[in-house]
């Protein structure tokens, strides 16, 4: 499959990165060329393969319903960007 | 006394409890290594005071007869392991501020068993590449680079700056953590032991995610031993992360050379590439003839999926790695770049903070998640990948493990290949199967190239047999006698 300028413009505004124009053309070429390489698993006969999600069984076991973290609001702001009163401070979400 | 910072982890600890040293003076010693061995960019940051003060809590400990598995042990954590308190970049500008307010469950383990820090090391960005050309700190040198060389050889990656830390005697074993081969290739490249175990066995809580069904942290040394010793201390169930296993993790240390005989040991066909260089080709066959001599015997297998497994992992890892990295937005921790609205502000705070790599498989991850193509490479993948362990299981009903080269080459040098992604990718023909099986999977140093660099063999187990691991890594080990060291090695 290879992929045009328009299509790494569109999964670029998926994943939320700016990609500059004069960049797009590399990019699509640099992309069409990975996914060719990727595209011979065409030739595995995969039908009645279930797909493989974990490579071992998980047992799920149930934990007790308690608090064992939180109550650590410095912590957890002590990176923030931008801080106040507390709060993270974010772009404006809603108009 | 001085070459405290050759010591191994086994000879170390012994000397520790004999008190014939101290913790202090080892940790001094691999310090100043690291000061002097600083032209290698092998850390990104040093611990130097936390050093010190762990080094004289363990001494304190062990002037009580007291102390861990690891009491005063000197070691170095690739920068994907949160560490409270001390700054972990994932090798990105995105956390290059980053301070964690908590501990990773790996590192947790280890101090409680009395390690000491030394500090942070240097790998690919959010441990994507084969080279450690991607980091946002500089790329790191392999120790083995000859001296006077216009460009220096790469240290393999993701895990380079460890790999490159402990070949040199900066440190006696150091953290890593494998996706697709980031511990077993740079091991290789640098001539040194690194062990992933089975998926599972170490608790990825509070480690940078990549691609969480792949990641798997694991263990660096210059001997078998002392990896076992380390990986025993890393290993452990824990609640907090839903794929580690609940098993009894063996005492590995425990392990002693002479035990291959009557194994059965599997070359599996398809690893011969056309075009693979004939001294890795001939250092696999003397690797088989090595534990034949020792009382293995040698059975080809058959492993047909095995030219798939590359194009599997390029959908699979960048496809998780598209959803972890999705949290990186510029709003809680990290990077903030603003823009007019809250969309921009997170288009360009992930355009600056990622490097092209993480950009590229962001972008792949993203594209084969998409309407329209998902059952076409994530769904397809997931049943090659199915496919591939099938592969090991009917191989595995003919032998106890494989035997493979590492990598299909010696360290390459810096910028090589950097231009086109698919020949960096292919670095990892060897080593990428075992990620999408969930094995364990071991690299020893077995020999030189023809150019002097040290080339690596694998050793693959069945699920959680690591002890088969060390023992037949063990077994390489004594034959090898692989004795030779890096120009760039430091003395102290």
């Amino acid at each position: 499959m290879s992929v045009d300028r328009a299509t790494v413009a569109r999964v670029a505004d998926l994943a939320r990165i700016a990609i500059p124009e004069d960049q797009l053309d590399h990019l699509a070429s640099e992309l069409s060329g990975i996914l060719a390489w990727i595209e011979q698993l065409a030739e595995v006969d995969t039908s009645g393969v279930e797909p493989l999600r974990s490579v071992h069984p998980i047992r799920r076991t149930w934990r007790a319903d308690e608090v064992t973290d939180g109550g650590c609001r410095e912590a957890i702001l002590a990176n923030a960007p931008e801080r106040e009163d507390g709060y993270f401070v974010v772009p404006r979400v809603v108009e | 006394m001085t070459g405290l910072n050759r010591l191994g982890l086994v000879e170390a600890r012994d000397l520790l409890r004999r008190r014939a040293i101290s913790a202090v003076e080892l940790a001094r010693a691999c310090l100043a290594a690291m000061e002097r061995g600083r032209a290698l960019n092998a850390f990104i940051t040093e611990t130097p005071e936390r050093a010190l003060a762990m080094a004289e809590a363990a001494d304190a400990r062990l002037a009580r007869g007291e102390g861990g598995l690891l009491e005063g042990l000197p070691i170095a954590v690739k920068d994907l392991f949160c560490t409270a308190g001390v700054r972990t970049t994932a090798g990105s500008r995105m956390l290059a501020n980053f301070v964690p307010p908590y501990e990773s469950t790996v590192t947790a383990k280890l101090w409680a068993e009395g390690a000491v820090l030394l500090g942070k090391t240097n790998l690919d960005e959010f441990a994507m590449g084969s080279s450690n050309t991607t980091s946002a700190f500089g790329p790191v040198v392999n120790p083995w680079t000859p001296p006077d060389v216009p460009q220096p050889l790469v240290p393999g990656g993701s895990s380079g700056g460890s790999a490159a830390a402990v070949a040199a005697g900066l440190c006696p074993a150091a953290t890593g953590t494998d996706t697709g081969g980031s511990i077993r290739q740079p091991a290789s490249f640098c001539g040194i032991v690194g062990i992933k175990p089975t998926y599972g066995r170490c608790s990825r809580w509070g480690i940078v995610a990549f691609a969480s069904s792949l990641d798997q942290a694991g263990a660096f040394a210059r001997s078998v031993a002392d990896a076992a010793l380390l990986l025993r201390a890393m290993a452990g169930f824990d609640p907090k992360d839903g794929t580690s296993a609940d098993l009894p993790v063996p005492d590995w240390s425990a392990t002693r050379a002479g035990q291959v005989r009557g194994l059965r040991i599997g070359i599996p066909k398809e690893y011969r590439l056309d075009g693979m260089p004939a001294e890795i080709e001939a250092l696999w066959a003397r690797g088989a003839e090595w534990l034949r001599a020792q009382g293995a015997e040698i059975v080809e297998v058959s492993l047909p999926h095995t030219r798939y497994a590359l194009p599997t992992y390029y959908i699979v890892a960048p496809a998780e790695a598209s959803s972890n990295l999705a949290r990186y937005d510029g709003m809680r921790y990290g990077l903030r770049v603003p823009g007019r609205d809250l969309v921009d502000t997170y288009k360009k705070t992930r355009a600056e903070g990622f490097g092209a790599e993480v950009r590229r498989r962001i972008l792949i991850g993203t594209y084969v998640l998409s309407a329209g193509y998902y059952d076409a490479y994530y769904l397809k993948a997931q049943k090659v990948r199915r496919r591939i362990v099938e592969d090991f299981e009917a191989a595995f009903a003919h032998c106890d493990a494989l035997l493979t080269p590492t990598a299909p080459s010696a360290a390459f040098r810096i910028g090589e290949k950097s231009d086109d992604p698919v020949a960096m990718y292919l670095n990892d023909v060897f080593t990428v199967t075992v990620n999408l099986a969930g094995l364990p999977g071991i690299s020893v140093p077995a020999g030189l190239s023809t150019e002097g660099l040290p080339l690596g063999l694998q050793v693959i187990g069945r699920p959680w047999d690591e002890a088969t691991l060390f023992e037949i890594g063990l077994a390489l080990e004594e034959a090898a006698g692989f004795v030779a060291r890096p120009a760039g090695a430091v003395e102290v």
